[in-house]
């Protein structure tokens, strides 16, 4: 069974040979198996994205290393596709052809690639919607675009940095259930940077709340509130469960107290 | 009670229901009238003798100068040949400017070395008039075609260079990532996010790039030339033909608008979500 694994990260900025800069992440350790959907809380500049960031190649940690199944990964790479808060569409390209890229580099012909992006498309629930230029479509459209195009590159891990961030409350309640159904018909794992509790919450099976300066993890809880909307529980109804206002209430209050100890 | 579409207000907000939308047609309206106004002036100004018409001959002269040329010509080319020549050296300078500036530019965004080789030789040639270097061109290369083609194009490649460096910099740093995750290569991240994404720059550049080499063909015509619209802009100077060279420079300004025209479009056509970035 696969799993990225994220050991001993440190990360802190250089400011030139003689100066260190501020520490952003300090000693974090995490990992995601298949199957398994993290979501990292913390309030802002607690590392969360350079912490995606790490774990998909973009920028190298300072100390610790990022493995898949044991294996070092230096870089970017198909395994680990990302969904981007401003959904990084490339506006040139229709929603097909976007979904279609990932297939396109790996050599596929254009009959296929068609066809996939298609039924991947119809799985984010724009079914007929590939032709349609990328300005056209709502925010929340195009970050259905951005997410079965993550989804074509068949990743064994799918990284995203607050995709719903942008959109509004009604829009990100109906994205948080379709992540969720992508999700477990993907088989990929997950990992989510998010500032909403709710969102992490209902979609998580692990949440991990992030300190800042420097970032380090102070809070790990396994929930299954996603595996009962999938089993058929209404959204709703689980979000107004009293186990999972307690569970919100108390993952707040841990987020504060850090925003506190940073204060003092 | 008045509203905002008021029909008396050809320039209010439309309406509902309302019959024709005046505004889209407001600057061709405005300007078609400008030119006709400033037409009047001249005809005015030559026929009124305000100037002399040895130095500002009436539109009338100068039309019928116009058909004189398209039928018998000047200096042993009609104009259609003039213009013909011109359009050859302007577009094959186009050619060799944008097959160097192009590449120049992509170098100049992506590579540290690039950059430190290029952008001097590019900041260096960019404010240069083509009149400060077309004599030691001439030296370098004689007199013949290539010195005349060569001075519009090195006219033309800052402009393409510089508008292609900072297409290729728009990219953002979140569609490069994305097209990494998905295994794309160094070539395969230019090909398909930078070069796509900087298309409509390039199109600026070119647009600008048109523009400076149309400005430059009257000096690369200065020398040796014995056909275009440049060289007949100056014989006929030189003998104060004053019609024939206002023939040449409306020539000039209507292939120039032309193709400017040409490229707005194939910019919409080609490249519509750059109006939606």
């Amino acid at each position: 069974m696969s799993e990225l694994r994220l050991d001993g990260i440190s990360l802190s900025y250089d400011r030139g040979r003689a100066q260190r800069g501020p520490c952003v992440l300090d000693n974090v350790t995490l990992s995601v198996g298949a199957n398994e959907f993290v979501a990292v809380l913390g309030q802002s500049g607690s590392g969360k994205t350079s912490l995606l960031n790490i774990a998909a190649g973009f920028i190298a940690p300072s100390a610790g290393r990022v493995t898949i199944d044991g294996v070092a990964q230096a870089g970017p790479g198909a395994g680990r596709a990302v969904v981007f808060q401003d959904d990084a569409l490339f506006a040139w390209l229709n929603a097909r052809d976007n979904v279609a890229l990932p297939l396109r580099l790996r050599g596929l012909d254009v009959k296929e690639r068609r066809q996939r992006a298609d039924a991947l498309l119809a799985q984010v629930g724009l079914e007929g919607q590939g032709g349609k230029a990328i300005w056209t479509l709502s925010g929340g459209m195009r970050q259905r675009v951005g997410i079965a195009r993550a989804l074509a590159s068949e990743p064994r891990f799918l990284l995203m940095d607050e995709p719903l961030g942008a959109l509004d409350a009604m829009t990100r309640e109906r994205m948080q259930e379709l992540l969720l159904r992508a999700w477990r018909t993907s088989r990929a794992g997950a990992l989510l940077i998010t500032h909403s509790v709710e969102e992490a919450l209902f979609v998580a099976t692990r949440v991990i709340v992030l300190a800042p300066h420097p970032g380090r993890i102070v809070e790990s809880l396994d929930v299954d509130f996603g595996a009962r909307f999938l089993d058929g529980e209404a959204a709703r109804a689980i979000k107004s469960d009293p186990a999972f206002i307690a569970i919100r209430e108390r993952l707040i209050d841990a987020i504060h107290e850090t925003e506190l100890r940073v204060a003092s | 009670m008045s509203t905002l579409g008021d029909r008396t207000n050809p320039l209010s907000l439309p309406v509902a229901g309302r019959s024709f939308d005046w505004r889209p047609w407001v600057p061709t309206i405005v300007g078609t009238l400008t030119t006709l106004v400033v037409i009047l002036f001249w005809h005015l100004a030559s026929t009124n003798a305000w100037v002399s018409p040895v130095f500002l001959p009436p539109p009338a002269k100068v039309f019928r100068s116009f058909i004189g040329l398209i039928v018998n010509g000047y200096v042993d080319s009609t104009l259609f040949q003039h213009a013909g020549t011109s359009l050859a050296r302007v577009f094959s300078a186009l050619f060799f400017a944008a097959l160097f500036a192009i590449p120049a530019g992509i170098l100049i965004a992506t590579s540290p070395v690039g950059r430190g080789v290029l952008d001097p030789l590019i900041e260096f040639l960019r404010p240069l008039p083509p009149l400060a270097y077309l004599p030691l061109v001439i030296i370098w290369f004689g007199i013949g075609e290539p010195s005349k083609v060569l001075v519009i194009a090195l006219s033309m490649i800052a402009p393409i260079a510089i508008s292609t460096a900072s297409g290729v910099r728009s990219a953002s740093e979140s569609q490069i990532n994305a097209a990494r995750s998905f295994g794309a290569s160094r070539f395969q991240v230019l090909t398909n996010v930078l070069l796509p994404g900087a298309l409509p720059s390039i199109i600026t550049g070119i647009r600008i790039a048109l523009g400076a080499g149309w400005t430059t063909l009257v000096a690369a015509e200065l020398v040796a030339a014995s056909r275009g619209l440049g060289y007949m802009i100056q014989s006929a100077a030189q003998f104060l033909v004053t019609d024939v060279v206002i023939v040449g420079i409306l020539v000039i300004a209507a292939l120039s608008i032309a193709f400017e025209t040409i490229l707005r479009l194939l910019e919409r056509v080609f490249t519509p979500w750059s109006r939606h970035r």
